[in-house]
C-alpha cells in the first residue's frame, strides 16, 4: 500500500510529473496514430459495406469512438473534480484544465459526424431526440468548464467550481447511455453492450474495436501534452520551469 | 480519513445524489414528453391527439406499402408487431432506407378516423449491421 500511495503523492507533484511524462506522451501519439491509421484504413476500405445502408454506414468508424471518448473524458474530468475537491490535489485540476477543451472537440466531432451519417440514412441531420440533445448538453458542459475557469480570477476559487460543474454534469452521462432505452428515439440502440452478443457482424466490428482504443491512446496522449503545457504555464515562477526555459533558449 | 476531507467527501456525494435525483424527479416526470414520437398503441388508443402536428413511429407493415398510380402518393400501414395498428398517407421522396419491415417516423397529423397525414418521413435505421453476403444465412430473410 505504502507504494501506491507514494507514487500518487508524487505525481501530484508538478515537477516530478513534468520530468516523468514526456517519453509517455511520444509513445501514446506514435501507439494511437498507429491505431487509428489501421483502424480506419480497415473499417473505410476492407471492411464490407452494410446491408441496407451500404458504405454510408462507415461514418460509425468515426461516429462511436469519438462519441464514446467524449463521454469518457468528462467522466474523467468528473473523477478529478472528486479528487480535486477531496483531496485538494492540484493536478486534478491541470487534468480538468486540459481534458476540457479536448473533450468539446471530441463531443464536436461525434455531432457532425452523426449529422452527416443522419443525412443519408435517416432523412434528416438532426432531430431533438434525447440522445442527440443530451450529446449537446454535454458540449456545452465542456464549455461550461472552460469558461467557468476564465470567469473567475482567482485560482483555487476558479479549480473549485469547475471541479464542482464537473461533478454535477456527470449525471448527464448515464442519460446519454440510456436516452436509447428510457424514450423513444429516432437513435439506434446500443450495438455493443455488456449483457449481449454485439450485433455488428465480426468483420465489421474488429475495425470498430482498433480504431475505439486507437482514439484512447491518442487522445491519453493528447491531454497528457496539454497538461504538461499548463504545468509550465502555472509553475513559471519556479526555479526548475525557469531553469528549463534557460535550457531552451541556449 | 481526517475530518476535514470527510467533510469534503460529504460534501462530494451531496452534490452527487442532489443533482441525480432532481434529474431524475424531472426526466420522470416530463418521461412523455421527451419521448420523440408515439407508438401504434397510444396513436390506437386515442392518447395521440388529432388534427394536431405530431410525430409517430412504428415498423412498416410488410405487403402494406402502396404507391399512388400517379405521382408521388404513396400509403403504408404501421405496426408495433403486437396487434397496434394505423394507415398513414404521404406524398413525397421516401428516405433511402424506407423499405417494409423497416422502422420509420412520420411527422404530420391524425385524422377523426385515425389516418396519419404525414408531411415528413424518416427511417429508423436499427443497431444491427452485417455485410450484403449474408443477407440469405440471417433468420430475417
Amino acid at each position: 500500500m505504502g507504494s501506491i500511495k507514494d507514487v500518487f503523492h508524487r505525481m501530484g507533484s508538478p515537477r516530478f510529473f513534468y520530468n516523468g511524462s514526456s517519453l509517455w506522451v511520444r509513445g501514446l501519439y506514435i501507439g494511437g496514430t498507429l491505431g487509428l491509421i489501421i483502424g480506419s484504413f480497415w473499417g473505410l476500405v476492407l471492411a464490407p459495406p452494410d446491408k441496407y445502408q451500404g458504405d454510408s454506414f462507415r461514418i460509425m468508424y468515426i461516429h462511436v469512438p469519438s462519441a464514446h471518448l467524449a463521454e469518457m473524458v468528462y467522466f474523467a474530468c468528473a473523477m478529478a473534480g472528486f479528487v480535486y475537491v477531496v483531496w485538494r490535489m492540484k493536478m486534478a485540476d491541470v487534468f480538468i484544465a486540459a481534458a476540457a477543451p479536448v473533450g468539446a472537440i471530441l463531443t464536436l466531432l461525434s455531432l457532425a459526424s452523426g449529422i452527416l451519417w443522419g443525412m443519408p440514412t435517416w432523412g434528416t441531420g438532426w432531430v431533438w431526440d434525447m440522445r442527440t440533445t443530451s450529446v449537446l448538453v454535454l458540449l456545452f458542459l465542456f464549455f461550461g468548464l472552460i469558461a467557468l475557469r476564465q470567469a473567475i480570477p482567482r485560482p483555487d476559487r476558479a479549480a473549485y467550481s469547475v471541479a464542482i460543474l464537473a461533478l454535477v454534469g456527470v449525471v448527464n452521462i448515464p442519460i446519454i447511455k440510456y436516452s436509447v432505452e428510457w424514450f423513444t428515439t429516432l437513435h439506434q440502440p446500443a450495438s455493443i453492450t455488456f449483457a449481449n452478443e454485439p450485433t455488428i457482424e465480426t468483420s465489421m466490428l474488429w475495425p470498430l474495436l482498433v480504431n475505439t482504443i486507437g482514439l484512447y491512446i491518442f487522445i491519453a496522449g493528447v491531454i497528457l501534452a496539454a497538461m504538461r503545457v499548463e504545468v509550465l504555464k502555472r509553475e513559471q515562477a519556479t526555479e526548475w520551469v525557469r531553469d528549463i526555459t534557460r535550457s531552451m533558449q541556449r | 480519513m481526517p475530518p476535514l476531507r470527510r467533510q469534503r467527501l460529504a460534501v462530494v456525494l451531496f452534490v452527487l445524489f442532489g443533482s441525480a435525483l432532481t434529474i431524475g424527479v424531472v426526466l420522470f416526470a416530463l418521461q412523455e414528453n421527451i419521448d420523440l414520437f408515439y407508438e401504434p398503441q397510444k396513436i390506437v388508443g386515442g392518447e395521440a391527439p388529432i388534427a394536431k402536428r405530431i410525430r409517430a413511429g412504428g415498423m412498416v407493415e410488410k405487403g402494406s406499402l402502396d404507391y399512388e398510380s400517379q405521382g408521388l402518393g404513396v400509403s403504408f400501414v404501421l405496426s408495433d408487431l403486437r396487434g397496434s395498428r394505423f394507415e398513414v398517407r404521404y406524398k413525397g421522396l421516401l428516405p433511402g432506407l424506407f423499405r417494409e419491415g423497416q422502422g420509420v417516423l412520420v411527422v404530420g397529423q391524425l385524422d377523426a378516423s385515425r389516418v396519419f397525414y404525414a408531411k415528413e418521413v424518416l427511417a429508423k435505421h436499427d443497431e444491427n449491421y452485417m455485410p450484403p453476403e449474408l443477407v440469405d444465412m440471417g433468420p430475417e430473410s
